[in-house]
């Protein structure tokens, strides 16, 4: 295999990129977990949103590859992945059986899963953790089906302030086109063909994606992610990421 | 929080609430078949997870993966099927529906379990509050006596042994439960439940409970109409 291009070249032997992170103190939005200290949660929890097609997963293998060549243990998370639901998830999704309280909760135990066996101990263990989308991709969901906010918020109360949450923004008609050259066709779910917003699934993703992003940039005065232009080139969305990871990393 | 009635729902619920062996079982089908006997439109809401829950459920319980976190979110969202799928259409169709055992119990249970209870409560926001609440009150020992009598053979969670109160199941069970019943009590105000002395005979009670049935709900509304 040729040296990757993309990470900065290391000279053997030099140790000088590996330093160590400054701690800065942790908080749960609400009530959190019980018995779980965040003054011990050392390592850093970096989010990476955005819909299907805005080049998250691409983002995140890039920035595991520059964490671990500075010397930085990390793990990853993602919705869908906990062992306690994942698979009913799976499967929920091929049928359309749960209304969407029962839905909207499920999503909920399967992010308290991993946050209570991969986020947390891996914080405690000094470890990058990559979430490739967290509680605001939930929430935005159930907040475009007519949930109550005050409810949700409650709900993830749970959840852990990541130390940086970057929202790749994607406009509706570029993601039409990587989804495509993805998948050949649009998923059921990620168009919103559950809110019957047109019986025409094209018709339906736009204006499906053109409503969460409008419910993103709602939460990002309350949340305050860091909105990345996602219609640039891989490279140069990665470089401004890591430039403001590498400011994370210092305590600034 | 509002009841049904509030929210101007046709149908009426009446959940009970109380410890495992306090009889609420045998006193809520006694209220059902007295309801039935009288040609009303009543449905005993017996709980059926759907496939999906259960399966999830099961899983965590199986082989201990369940927090207190994660074991509330995973019943409130069997709850909230439960809810969806065939409360909230029961009650849409104008029936009397009894359940055995409702919101009360998951606040009870999550909170004995270190889950903050504003929180608890806030996930369950989005059911409406029953318009009859019968809480059995029967003395701890009795409850412990009528369920430990036959030696079952405890589950996990269901003797809290995930709060590592004792390594004996039946030492856990018994604390556990006491813990439940002060929870229990200490809702019973806040939330207007019906108090029930479950030490009484069976017949004491069920009186007492059709008595405060035929006070508070107008019956003649649910009269199932004549094929």
């Amino acid at each position: 295999m040729r040296p990757s291009k993309r990470t900065p070249p290391i000279k053997s032997g030099d140790t000088r990129l590996v330093t160590v992170p400054r701690r800065t103190p942790k908080r749960f939005y609400g009530h959190g977990i019980p018995n779980v200290d965040p003054e011990k949660l050392s390592g850093r929890l970096i989010v990476v949103e955005g819909a299907d097609g805005s080049g998250r997963s691409t983002q995140i293998a890039r920035l595991v590859e520059w964490f671990e060549g500075c010397g930085h243990a990390t793990v990853q998370v993602g919705l869908k992945r906990s062992t306690l639901v994942s698979e009913e998830l799976e499967r929920a999704k091929q049928g359309n059986i749960l209304s969407h309280i029962t839905l909207s909760l499920f999503y909920a135990t399967d992010f308290a899963d991993q946050l209570e066996n991969s986020i947390l101990p891996a914080l405690k263990a000094g470890f990058m953790v990559l979430a490739d989308r967290y509680i605001y991709t939930l929430m935005v969901r159930d907040l475009v089906r007519g949930m109550d906010e005050k409810w949700l918020k409650n709900l993830y109360g749970i959840a852990l302030v990541p130390d940086a949450v970057f929202y790749l923004r994607v406009s509706p008609g570029q993601l039409v086109q990587r989804n495509f050259a993805k998948s050949q066709a649009l998923d059921y779910w990620e168009s919103g063909m559950d809110l019957g917003l047109s019986r025409d699934m094209f018709d339906c993703f736009l204006k499906y994606q053109g409503l969460l992003e409008k419910q993103f940039t709602r939460l990002q005065s309350t949340y305050g992610f860091t909105i990345v232009d996602g219609d640039r080139a891989v490279e140069e969305i990665n470089a401004e990421l890591r430039e403001k990871i590498a400011l994370v990393l210092e305590g600034k | 929080m509002k009841t049904f009635a509030d929210l101007n729902f046709p149908g009426r619920l009446i959940a009970v609430e109380g410890l495992d062996g306090s009889g609420k079982s045998t006193q809520i089908y006694l209220l059902k078949r007295w309801l039935e006997l009288q040609g009303l439109k009543v449905f005993f809401s017996e709980w059926n997870s759907s496939e999906l829950v259960k399966s999830a459920t099961s899983k965590g319980k199986n082989r201990q993966l369940l927090t207190p976190t994660t074991f509330s979110l995973i019943h409130a969202t069997d709850f909230a099927d439960r809810y969806e799928r065939q409360l909230v259409p029961l009650m849409r169709a104008g029936y009397v529906v009894l359940c055995d055992r409702y919101i009360f119990t998951a606040f009870a249970r999550d909170t004995v379990r270190g889950c903050q209870p504003d929180w608890v409560r806030g996930i369950y926001g989005f059911a409406a509050l029953p318009d009859l609440i019968f809480f059995f009150n029967a003395q701890l020992e009795v409850s412990l006596q009528r369920i430990l009598d036959g030696r079952p053979e405890l589950k996990y969670f269901e003797a809290g042994m995930d709060l590592r109160l004792s390594v004996d199941p039946y030492e856990s069970f018994r604390i556990f439960q006491g813990r439940m019943l002060e929870q229990y009590l200490a809702m019973s105000t806040e939330f207007d439940f019906l108090v029930i002395d479950a030490n009484q005979p069976v017949e004491a009670q069920q009186s007492v409970v059709r008595q405060l049935v035929s006070a508070k709900i107008d019956l003649s509304k649910y009269v199932l109409p004549k094929s």
